[in-house]
């Protein structure tokens, strides 16, 4: 028996987890049309590939990844796209982005798959092109490149590949329905992660307020040949956390600054070990994921297998919608999502949850109160960080005592603001002063790549301007010379008179000479100008 | 030696005080050539807050000459591109009360970057002379473009256009630009807390 650690701090909010039926998965039916945003991950949105008008095949690229730290978009289905231009996307800043619109045809015609089962006898290098190509996210809900993050693990030794099935946040179970209904997919997954990486160990963690997933999880553990430990551990918010589970799980506390695999260890989310599951033995690309609908609007929610892009509103029907119950629609969970402004927007790579609280269940915030400095979010901090003083900092946009408080710690989990008495926003405060740490820097880069780029401009100008010195120098000197070596006529009289004869026949062109503090001679700019005709 | 010390205490008091004098003056003198600073500090610190626009608002040739100007005691608010953070950068850094910007030399606007409508560009290579870092291709009589990361939005290439056909866009727009803006502040305006409110009322 695994020896289970606490973490710093932690709350119980209320779980409500039973809501939404853990363990019975629905199918999401086809909507009518499929959203596909370009972004839907971390990292540069993804190329079109396709034009307006074409018919695509279910599982067709969409779009390429764009660089390293890029993933590709594929269709779910098959049909037409009638649009590529910018939609509402699930983001908290309510914009639009680029995305891709499909009219399905309703016939689900598929390209053919190009299955690979004996995927032990590939290099991890080529798995890895698969799983890039097969366009997978981190389906946790952060949606880093899967492809980069194992990658990543090159430089270091991993030894053990942690599956992350704590999913602690209240009212989402769509991991915990996975691991229910997909038990065998999820360690066949870790399997292969484990080979790519070059793990000998798997460790999967699971909350014990999962009882069935644990046990589905356990007998599915028990027929790999591989070394599959699972543990569960008591039920705390934030313990799904990455470093908060590593915590827990070893005992080891992954340094500010620093990756789990600077420890030996990869975490991976049970929906993302399913996804690379399929892309390596069927050669399925994701298209595909579980999504919550939850929450006491909804008369019946459920998990539904969503293809992606579905429009949010789609998945309101099916799930018994009550608009008069509810005033707004949140993307992720209670503690950690965004509220959404309308229902089309779509289902993405990352959207394990989609919570419809009516009034009482979830009440809009009350305003905000001055801070008491009782000390409560400090010690609700999993990351340890001490929130109030975080929290009059970002206020103030101290960045330098924010980076020494170690802003860049915080995981944004929420637990200080829901223990707040005051119900001050504080993680929107750590988000914002994040956001401005990181803007200073890129500009502090971009402005010295400026400087550079003037002084090397001032430097081309000086050099310039002094090399046509020079040369002036040199033909004076070499007249003078001319003059002394027995020229008998006067120099300037005979340069007078050659200016002269040059002006008769051609135009006067008084504009030709251009300053030499602006126009340097070399640069294709001095090319003597006579076109703009003012 | 002792002798001649307790012979002569004044004369080797001297003697020993000219002798640290020189090993002293010897050694700074030794500093000051080893360990000398190129050009002006200050003006180097200064100059690493500027925003590096070059744009001449201030009314200096771009910002090295302004950071060369606030070193010899010139007005930290002169430069509208930096705004208000920029001059209480300089305010930390000089030790001197910030001061609002000086509106005579424009207000402070989001970034902007210039964008050239190529279609109507005649290919004058103007805005290239222009451009304070270089920041525009193009040759004579062909279309001409602004290299958008480079381009520091100093709208110095405007008005040598003679056709008008550069236009400033804002630099930072859409989703991926976007950042989570710090929470409104409240509408009372105090942090007091409720039952001090229930007093103040």
């Amino acid at each position: 028996m695994r020896r289970i650690y606490d973490i710093h701090g932690g709350i119980h909010p209320p779980e409500r987890k039973a809501l939404s039926q853990p363990g019975q998965l629905r199918p999401a039916g086809m909507p009518a049309q499929l959203v596909l945003p370009l972004s839907q991950h971390i990292g540069k949105p993804a190329e079109v590939l396709v034009e307006v008008g074409e018919r695509v095949l279910g599982g067709q690229p969409l779009a390429q990844a764009d660089g390293l730290v890029s993933v590709p978009v594929h269709a779910p289905t098959s049909g037409t796209v009638i649009a590529i231009e910018a939609r509402s996307v699930p983001h908290p800043s309510g914009l639009t982005n680029q995305c891709i619109v499909i009219d399905c045809d309703g016939q689900d015609a598929w390209l053919p798959l190009a299955p690979l089962v004996e995927w032990q006898q590939q290099s991890p290098d080529a798995l890895v092109e698969r799983v890039r190509a097969a366009g997978i996210a981190g389906m946790g809900g952060a949606g880093f490149p899967t492809a980069v993050k194992l990658l990543a693990s090159d430089k270091h030794k991993i030894d053990t590949l942690i599956i992350n099935g704590t999913e602690c946040e209240p009212y989402i179970t769509a991991d915990d329905t996975l691991m229910q209904v997909a038990a065998d997919k999820i360690i066949e997954g870790a399997e292969i992660l484990a080979f790519i990486v070059g793990a000998e160990q798997i460790l999967i963690g699971v909350e014990d307020n999962k009882p069935d997933a644990l046990s589905a999880i356990q007998t599915a553990a028990a027929k790999s040949k591989r070394a599959v430990e699972v543990a569960s551990f008591p039920t705390k918010y934030p313990s799904g956390g990455e470093k908060q589970l590593i915590e827990i799980l070893t005992g080891q506390q992954v340094p500010s600054g620093r990756i789990p695999a600077d420890l030996g260890l990869l975490c991976q989310n049970p929906g993302t070990a399913v996804a690379v599951r399929d892309a390596i033995i069927e050669g399925r690309p994701l298209t595909r994921r579980i999504v919550t609908l939850t929450g006491e609007a909804l008369s019946a929610p459920g998990n539904f297998d969503v293809m992606l892009g579905t429009p949010i509103a789609h998945l309101l029907t099916l799930a018994g919608f009550q608009p008069e119950h509810n005033r707004r629609l949140i993307h992720g969970g209670p503690m950690m999502g965004f509220a959404l402004d309308n229902a089309e927007i779509p289902i993405v790579k990352t959207s394990n949850c989609i919570l419809v609280p009516t009034e009482q269940e979830l009440p809009t915030p009350p305003p905000a109160q001055a801070c008491i400095r009782c000390g409560l979010c400090a010690e609700a901090c999993p990351a340890s960080l001490l929130p109030q003083q975080l929290y009059w900092f970002a206020r103030a946009k101290d960045q330098d005592a924010l980076e020494a408080h170690n802003l860049f710690d915080c995981i944004e989990c929420g637990a200080c603001a829901w223990v707040c008495p005051s119900n001050i926003p504080l993680v929107q405060y750590y988000r914002a002063g994040k956001a401005s740490i990181i803007d200073t820097r890129q500009e502090k880069a971009r402005s010295d790549r400026l400087r550079e780029r003037f002084e090397a401009r001032q430097e081309r100008i000086a050099r310039e301007a002094e090399e046509r010195e020079a040369k002036r120098a040199a033909r004076k000197a070499a007249a003078e010379q001319k003059v002394a070596a027995g020229g008998s006529e006067d120099p300037v009289q005979a340069a007078i008179a050659r200016a002269k004869a040059r002006k008769q026949p051609t135009e006067p062109m008084a504009d030709q000479s251009t300053d030499p503090a602006v126009a340097p001679v070399t640069d294709p700019a001095t090319t003597p100008s006579k076109e703009p005709a003012e | 030696m002792w002798a001649f010390i307790d012979n002569y205490p004044l004369l080797a008091a001297l003697l020993a005080l000219l002798a640290l004098g020189v090993i002293f003056g010897a050694l700074l003198g030794f500093a000051s050539v080893k360990f000398r600073t190129e050009g002006n500090p200050l003006a180097e610190q200064i100059n690493d807050i500027l925003p590096q626009t070059q744009c001449g608002q201030c009314g200096y040739p771009g910002c090295r000459p302004y950071a060369e100007a606030i070193a010899g005691g010139d007005a930290i608010n002169k430069c509208p591109p930096g705004g208000e953070e920029t001059i209480q950068a300089l305010a930390n850094l000089l030790d001197v009360e910030p001061e609002p910007l000086d509106a005579e030399h424009g207000v402070e606007k989001a970034p902007m970057v210039a964008y050239i409508r190529e279609d109507e560009c005649i290919g004058c290579t103007k805005c290239i002379q222009a451009c304070p870092v270089d920041a525009i291709l193009g040759a004579a009589k062909q279309m001409h473009t602004v290299i958008g990361s480079e381009c520091t939005g100093c709208e110095l290439c405007i008005e040598p256009c003679p056709v008008d056909c550069i236009d400033m866009v804002l630099r930072k727009s859409g989703i991926e630009h976007w950042q989570w803006p710090l929470p409104a502040p409240r509408q009372t305006g105090l942090d007091i807390i409720a039952s001090d409110r229930e007093q103040a009322a």
